[in-house]
């Protein structure tokens, strides 16, 4: 039995009786608003691309400056994978930004000072991560903390202690390969006339997958009586993607070709993606920021997965001083002030909820480059840092109006 | 003509679908102890709620007149005007602040500039502290105090607002015998000095001793008021007052034959999380393989405790005991390794504690199964959607389709939801705390023919309820709780209200 209501027209083919019984226009508005929920922030996205390359003349969308708001904005977003998980499950951290600067210090410290090659920094850099992860995850799994004072501790103590590593000095330069971690580029793999082939290629590849993936998905839907949209209107949705995504990929492949780091960061959100939807850890800690008594009586260590939530967050941090550090070329005292809030900032306004239990890897992305693109945009405008502030400021404030809005509409609760 | 205090006439109040209150009346006369009984959700604390005017006045029917005046009272603080004040069983004291703060909250002592007197606010506290016989500094923090002694600030409280009409919500049901007698002296104390109190209370003993007429409500209805000084009136009166409901809902029928035990339990105890007594005491109790058991007890006798110990330890402190499972003894330390040990328990209030309200049927269903389906720490979505349809054809949940929010769904399917869950753990016993508490009659039906369902295949049921004639019409045997001890147990056959309801109300050292 097969139930496909069409997005958008009166027309209502629902004569199955499992499924709900719904006037025409109520159909209608709650497709509308469970639309306006799940994708409202792609579309804000879209919209404030379109804004910005508006205002900047195009400038915004330029080859040098696609690349360059993906150097710039990467450790931004590979923070916000691991803060939306945290956010999910009901906590917050505030540490990430003092452990971005103690994790660049560490391996700064390694391969500057002591000489070593980069990978070496590298794997010290990551173990300072963990090691601070499983510091944070057992005050607040094992001892109860909030984690709010946790991480504020942390925040304090991180920062205090990369002025001790560096001796309150900055650190500079890196040698030429670790810089590459953050500002290399695969060119020329496949050749290709003023264009990287290999870029167009690995960005067509993506787009093919991303529609399979998409049509098997629709499948499942319709298969559980699911509401999707009728078909014409799912091809739009995949070629206005796919001509977004490869238009996106042209800037890069004449420009300077796919950066190292936009790899990683694909990865790092196909796998964290994964984890979440998909494994029993990641479902538990959608179940525990729910509604951690049920999790806790359905047989969920709760206290297991809040600790491995807090070493991951920990993991991802070093990995994002890794980059930052490789892109400033250098450790400072001062490096990854503020980060966290913009971490914290991609994860909310890419709909995460503020009492747990709600949020996507991809919604963070999406919110991180909302601000990554308003920052860019503005910079590149000339705008004053102190209204960029206050703009962004209004962004998440409205972001996070419109979801409780949203969800008070909704009623679920 | 006796002097009414108060009088409550025909009182009626409507929730959405339940009626909870259909014309009760209430006389107190001025001066006296008045005790009200009934069984758990008779009505008792939806009528005091009506009378302090937390449920203001206009969405309830029939009348309240105090002193011989017709009452409307918009809230609390209307009827705490008029010398009403109500303490709830749940304490409404602030624990880091003072007792003399707590005392004149909202009700602060101020000098000339506006500002709080504190040498008149300690000095006044320690009168009142006083006259409740309460040795303890106005400025110690009432957190440091045992539940007893917060007790008498709270009637401190109440005499601090000049109160006429004390009103006390099961006031002894989480003390000990030393701190009751006493709270019991003080309520006859503050009698003689013309202060009325009402009584709500489980403990029947305690009434008998303390009040002057008690009234016993039953399914929102007054049934009588009986005169405690009349030789007649005992616990047993008061007991077949509150029971002898008539038999509304029905029982689908099931051939019992019980087979081995599935579950032994020897000699369990287990202490309050943060207090220091015991609030489950050597309770052992058995249930065999194609048997439902049920346990009857009135609230805070510790079923929902007892239960969620046995359950992988989820409640307060271990003290001693032993589970066998087919006579071989298991430790369930955490709730994994009871449901790995093939126990499910299902709790009593779902909302809370069994649903993620936000998230959908299939994943809720899951929630206690995903080990099984998955493989390699990622869930199998296809045998998860199949677990989830299978279930919502077979308990027939009525959503749209499994990716339904659970919050959305009523609570007839949501209980649905609950019980699909932990059949997905293909448990051998089942433990069902209030199945059907706030569903309706055709989804409690449901209910009960999954049951008899489930014990068919040979498997073991606990029922705990507070409706003793759900325990009677679904159980094989009934145990009954009281003051977390195991009281007694009865056939169904054998059993009926009055005699579950005198082994619900027995006290300690009856059974010692």
């Amino acid at each position: 039995m097969t139930v496909t209501a069409p997005r958008g027209s009166q027309k209502k083919d629902t004569p199955s009786a499992a499924a709900v019984v719904h006037t025409g226009t109520s159909e209608i508005r709650e497709l509308f608003t469970r639309n306006l929920r799940t994708s409202g922030i792609y579309i804000a996205l879209v919209a404030i691309v379109a804004l910005f390359a508006g205002l900047t003349g195009g400038a915004s969308l330029g080859p040098g400056n696609i690349t360059n708001i993906v150097l710039q904005y990467s450790y931004i977003l590979i923070l916000a994978i691991g803060m939306v998980i945290v956010i999910i499950a009901g906590h917050i951290d505030l540490s990430v930004g003092s452990v971005v600067a103690l994790t660049g210090a560490v391996s700064a410290v390694v391969v500057i000072q002591y000489g070593q090659p980069w990978w070496v920094g590298v794997l010290a850099a990551l173990a300072t991560g963990l090691a601070i992860g499983a510091w944070h995850g057992y005050w607040v799994a094992y001892v109860g903390i909030p984690a709010f004072i946790v991480t504020l501790a942390g925040m304090l103590l991180f920062r205090g202690l990369t002025l001790v590593v560096l001796n309150n000095v900055s650190l500079s330069p890196f040698p030429a390969d670790y810089g590459q971690i953050a500002s290399g580029f695969l060119n020329g793999l496949l050749g290709g006339q003023g264009y990287d082939l290999f870029t167009l290629l690995i960005f067509a590849i993506a787009v093919i997958g991303y529609a399979f993936n998409q049509y098997r998905t629709r499948k499942t839907l319709i298969s559980y009586n699911q509401l999707v949209p009728s078909f014409p209107l799912f091809i739009a949705k995949i070629l206005v993607v796919a001509i977004a995504v490869m238009v996106f990929a042209w800037q890069l492949a004449i420009a300077r070709g796919m950066p190292l780091v936009l790899i990683m960061l694909a990865i790092l959100i196909m796998v964290y993606s994964v984890i979440m939807q998909r494994s029993v850890f990641g479902r538990q800690v959608y179940a525990i920021g729910g509604n951690v008594v049920a999790a806790a009586l359905s047989g969920v260590k709760v206290r297991t997965v809040n600790f491995w939530i807090f070493v991951n967050m920990g993991l991802l941090s070093a990995v994002a001083g890794i980059v930052f550090s490789s892109r400033s070329n250098g450790a400072q005292p001062g490096a990854g002030n503020m980060f966290e809030l913009d971490a914290i900032a991609a994860a909310f306004i890419g709909g995460a909820a503020v009492t747990g239990g709600v949020g996507k890897v991809v919604g963070a992305m999406a919110g991180g480059l909302i601000m990554a693109v308003m920052s860019n945009g503005m910079q590149l405008m000339g705008i004053d840092q102190s209204v960029q502030s206050v703009v962004k400021g209004l962004v998440l404030m409205l972001a996070v109006a419109f979801d409780i809005y949203n969800k008070r509409r909704a009623g679920s609760r | 003509m006796a002097d009414h205090i108060l009088e409550m006439q025909s009182i009626t109040k409507t929730f959405p679908g339940v009626k909870a209150l259909s014309g009760v009346s209430l006389a107190v006369e001025r001066g006296e102890v008045h005790a009200i009984c009934g069984e758990n959700g008779a009505g008792k604390s939806t009528l005091m709620k009506v009378l302090s005017g937390v449920y203001p006045a206009g969405s309830y029917g029939g009348d309240i007149l105090f002193k011989g005046q017709t009452c409307s009272f918009s809230g609390i603080r209307d009827s705490e005007h008029a010398g009403i004040v109500i303490i709830h069983q749940e304490l409404a004291l602030v624990p880091h602040l003072s007792i003399a703060e707590n005392i004149f909250l909202g009700n602060e002592r101020r000098g000339a500039s506006g500002l709080i007197d504190w040498h008149k606010t300690n000095a006044e506290a320690a009168e009142l502290l006083a006259s409740v016989g309460l040795r303890e500094e106005p400025t110690t923090p009432v957190g440091q105090l045992g539940v007893g002694k917060q007790q008498l600030v709270e009637i401190a409280k109440a005499l601090s607002k000049e109160v006429q009409l004390l009103i006390l919500d099961e006031p002894t049901a989480a003390l000990n015998d030393n701190d009751s007698a006493h709270l019991l002296d003080l309520v006859r104390a503050l009698r003689d000095r013309g202060i009325t109190s009402i009584i709500i209370s489980h403990k029947l003993n305690e009434i008998e001793a303390i009040a002057d007429h008690t009234t016993v409500i039953r399914d929102g209805k007054t049934v009588e008021t009986l005169d405690m000084t009349d030789p007649d009136v005992n616990v047993d009166r008061i007991i077949r007052g509150m029971v002898g409901r008539d038999l509304e809902a029905f029982y689908p029928d099931r051939d019992s034959n019980p087979g081995e035990v599935v579950l032994r339990v020897e000699d369990w105890t287990v202490k309050h999380p943060t207090q220091d007594r015991l609030v489950v005491d050597g309770a052992s109790f058995e249930v065999r393989a194609g048997e439902v058991i049920g346990v009857a007890g009135l609230m805070g006798a510790g079923r929902t405790e007892l239960m969620m110990s046995l359950f992988g330890r989820s409640y307060g402190k271990f003290v001693s005991g032993k589970i066998f499972m087919h006579g071989k003894e298991i430790h369930t330390r955490s709730v994994a390794a009871a449901i790995e040990a093939r126990i499910a328990y299902a709790t009593e209030d779902r909302k809370a504690f069994g649903l993620n309200l936000i998230d959908d049927i299939a994943r809720n269903i899951s929630a206690a199964s995903l080990g099984k389906l998955a493989s390699w720490g990622f869930v199998n979505h296809h045998e998860e959607a199949r677990a989830a349809e299978f279930a919502m054809k077979s308990m027939n949940i009525k959503a749209p389709n499994v990716k339904s929010i659970v919050g959305k769904l009523s609570g007839g399917n949501q209980q649905k939801v609950v019980l699909s869950k932990w059949l997905l753990t293909d448990p051998e016993v089942l433990i069902l705390d209030e199945p059907t508490r706030g569903i309706d009659v055709g989804a409690k039906y449901e209910i009960y023919t999954l049951i008899n369902s489930f014990v068919d295949a040979g498997k073991a049921v606990v029922v705990i309820s507070s409706d003793l004639l759900e325990l009677l019409g679904t159980c094989d045997r009934i145990y009954a709780l009281s003051t977390g001890r195991i009281t007694g147990q009865l056939p169904a056959a054998e059993a009926s209200e009055e005699r579950l309801m005198t082994l619900m109300t027995k006290e300690k050292e009856l059974t010692a």
